[in-house]
């Protein structure tokens, strides 16, 4: 028989919730950032810091490489080793940084149109290769910091300052152009189920070769503003909730009711030799002879 | 032995940050928070549950909620 | 590394070497004719010393990979020919910018476009210093023999990890794939640079912060100092600015590093310069034939003299200077439509004649050329493929 002192104990002792502590991750006094009201930007690192978190990997192990556009001013407000570089060709930065010092976890933010226009290149050669690191595309299916022109992932039909009578191009699917092109670990999330994209960034760091992460998020201002959404969150709910069916959901729907509808989760993962290890394999051996 | 409880929230609303987008008002299950002009306030905290998808779905990490 | 030891060799065969001699342990390039033996030889030699080589899938890669490793704390190179450097130019201002210490290799062949890719050139002197846009700094050293190149790839290294910036070695398609001897200089022979590193506490680091002098130490991504380098203009600690003030100060400074050093950047021979009457301004290639030149017009009594730049940019200002100040006229011969000749009319700045001598058709300037252009028989076309020609290029090229 406990006394009644035990059978409060219990109670005492359970765990109060607690936010999530982004400081030590944000740089000081680079709040706020530049992304638009309802961006989906913001929510997105939010993940990618809470995943990073539970990687447990050190601050100064990690480099955030990014290229141009509004995804990849990310690295400016992380406490991590960063680099801004050019329009398309963080992963070509980030090739020649982890090739250097293979140590680091080298994560890629990029954009649609960084990433899959501009950067296409460079991305399914990143795939090919399968170095170790993480690409985060941030689709927005729009140009943010032009203001609002045509992307690889504009859906056709939609309005961009590019594509004022609707876009006629199709589009780039980010998860299958990675995966033919040999990325390891395939997944997409999106800023509105915020628990599922930690989760899959976290897998996704957690991998050894390329992972990309394909990460459905809102532009407000304009996709939003162009394309008659009204608010951000009626984007969140039309485009991330409504537009989206996980993986497991997928299985039970029927072709048609998968219609036009983009896969979350992880959707492809295969090992493969990591390139770094392969190169000093070949170091090695070489150094043998 | 029935145990009642209460728990008591703090919610955190970093000015500075908010850019006044909306989302944690419409995203609150229970209709915390309202807009006051460009700024999100709270309207009525004891309906808060601490549920956390305000801060979840904050893109400026403007508002955070601490169990007391 | 050979020891001391006479070897025979290409000229892009000793552009490698001399990396790995100034300590390059990183290559990333894309294969382009006539530079294609560097990145071959790299990826011979490099996995053995422990290197990285990686072929990327286009010379913009390659730039921006090698500025990647540079962070990441090795030196770095990539070689390439005219179409290759078109496109390395955003990743060369990016270089410039963040200030990036690595090295640029254009071995020069025809152009514009596909142009002639086996025949030689000079054509991309201005493209090396005004390539990228903006205004931004640049070295570029135009060495025009192969154990020059050797000696030439060092220094590159050297000042571009003293002055944090690119670096561009360019020379031609001839001395690229010429062969001749050449010593390799045993290891401490030949002084080394090595990049300053912060000394401070990771958190006081800033990685623009020039208190103490024009150029901020480098740190390495990985080692405790957690910085930020972006392309935009930035302050002290690397951040983004739109303060016009700092702009203006941070264009200036990235000027002032290089001008301010110019002295200890350029590097000229001069060859029967004292009492030259005639002056002849000519790098790389062109170079060995206004050398010869210069040697038959003193048999013939007439006052030649050479001045020759090892480093076209910074241009060599004070020494064209002087020169045009005791010549009656400078010969520039370049292989190009002219456009170091305007540099050099600019600096003479009216004080004696300056023509240029030009020749497009993917063979050197002959010796007779200049030659001709100085002794007034000019107007008469070169006869390139003659055997009297052929001979001197060739006698030229062997006493170098």
């Amino acid at each position: 028989m406990s006394t009644p002192a035990e059978d409060v104990k219990p109670l005492a002792k359970k765990k109060k919730k607690v936010p999530f502590n982004y400081s030590p991750y944000v740089r000081g006094g680079k709040l706020p950032h530049i992304w638009c009201p309802g961006c989906g930007h913001g929510i997105v690192l939010k993940c990618l810091l809470r995943a990073l978190h539970t990687t447990e990997i050190s601050k100064d192990d990690i480099a955030m490489v990014s290229g141009i556009g509004c995804s990849s001013r990310t690295p400016g407000y992380v406490d991590f080793n960063t680099l801004h570089t050019l329009h398309g060709r963080a992963l070509a930065y980030a090739t020649g940084l982890k090739m250097a010092k293979p140590k680091l976890k080298v994560i890629v933010t990029t954009g649609d149109g960084d990433a899959l226009a501009i950067g296409g290149n460079h991305f399914i050669h990143a795939c090919r290769r399968n170095l170790d690191m993480t690409i985060l595309v941030y689709n927005n299916s729009i140009y943010g910091m032009t203001s609002g022109q045509s992307s690889p992932t504009t859906p056709q039909g939609k309005i961009s300052t590019t594509g004022r009578y609707g876009n006629i191009e199709p589009t780039f699917d980010t998860c299958s152009l990675a995966q033919a092109a040999g990325a390891t670990f395939v997944a997409r999330g999106t800023a509105y189920h915020f628990q599922e994209l930690e989760k899959v960034i976290f897998e996704a760091m957690m991998h050894k070769g390329t992972s990309v992460v394909d990460v459905i998020d809102a532009c407000p201002t304009y996709y939003g503003r162009f394309n008659k959404y009204k608010t951000p969150t009626e984007m969140m709910e039309k485009i991330e909730k409504e537009g989206t069916v996980s993986v497991k959901q997928a299985d039970k729907l029927l072709p048609e009711e998968l219609q036009g509808k983009l896969l979350r989760g992880v959707l492809y993962k295969s090992d493969r030799p990591e390139y770094c290890e392969e190169y000093n394999k070949l170091v090695i051996a070489v150094q043998a002879k | 032995m029935a145990v009642a409880e209460k728990r008591i929230f703090r919610i955190e609303i970093d000015d500075r940050l908010c850019k006044g987008c909306n989302l944690c008002v419409d995203f609150c299950p229970t209709n915390v928070l309202t807009m006051d002009g460009n700024l999100v306030v709270v309207k009525d905290l004891d309906a808060c549950n601490g549920c956390q998808l305000c801060d979840n779905r904050c893109p400026d990490f403007a508002i955070q909620v601490f169990e007391e | 590394m050979a020891n001391n030891k006479k070897r025979f060799m290409q000229g892009n065969e000793a552009c490698t070497e001399g990396a790995l001699y100034a300590g390059c342990r990183f290559y990333a390039g894309y294969p382009i004719t006539p530079s294609t033996e560097v990145m071959e030889i790299c990826a011979a030699r490099l996995p053995k010393m422990g290197g990285v080589f990686i072929q990327m899938e286009d010379e913009i890669a390659s730039i921006c990979a090698i500025a990647g490793a540079a962070l990441g704390g090795l030196k770095s190179m990539t070689a390439t020919s005219g179409p290759g450097f078109s496109l390395m130019q955003e990743g060369l201002g990016f270089a410039c910018m963040a200030e990036v210490p690595c090295v640029v290799v254009n071995v020069m062949r025809s152009g514009p476009s596909t142009g002639f890719p086996t025949g030689p050139s000079q054509s991309d002197v201005m493209q090396a210093k005004w390539g990228t846009h903006g205004d931004h700094p640049a070295i570029v050293l135009t060495p025009a023999s192969v154990e020059e190149i050797f000696h030439e790839t060092v220094r590159a290294f050297n000042l571009s990890e003293l002055y944090r910036t690119p670096v561009i070695i360019l020379y031609d398609e001839i001395i690229g794939h010429m062969r001749e001897a050449i010593t390799i200089p045993g290891p401490g022979e030949v002084e080394i640079v090595e990049r300053r590193v912060p000394s401070c506490a990771p958190s006081e680091y800033k990685p623009y912060d020039v208190q103490g002098g024009e150029i901020a130490p480098l740190a390495s991504y990985g080692e405790g100092y957690r910085f930020h380098v972006t392309g935009l203009y930035h302050a002290a600690d690397g951040f983004p600015t739109n303060n016009t003030k700092l702009i203006e100060e941070a264009c200036h400074r990235l000027l002032r590093k290089i001008d301010d050093n110019k002295e200890r950047i350029w590097k000229n021979e001069e060859y029967y310069l004292e009492d030259a009457e005639i002056g002849i301004f000519a790098y790389g290639v062109s170079a060995r034939s206004a050398k010869f030149a210069v040697r038959e017009l003193r048999k013939k009594g007439i006052k030649a003299g050479l001045l020759r730049p090892l480093t076209i940019w910074p241009f060599p200002d004070r020494a064209v200077e002087e020169m045009a100040g005791r010549v009656k006229a400078i010969v520039v011969p370049e292989m190009n439509m002219g456009q170091i000749v305007y540099e050099v009319e600019r600096v003479a700045h009216g004080k004696c004649e300056v023509k240029g001598i030009f020749r497009v058709d993917t063979e050197p300037i002959r010796p007779a050329q200049i030659m001709d252009c100085i002794t007034g028989n000019g107007s008469k076309p070169p006869a390139p493929n003659s055997k009297m020609a052929e001979m001197m290029v060739e006698r030229d090229m062997l006493d170098g």
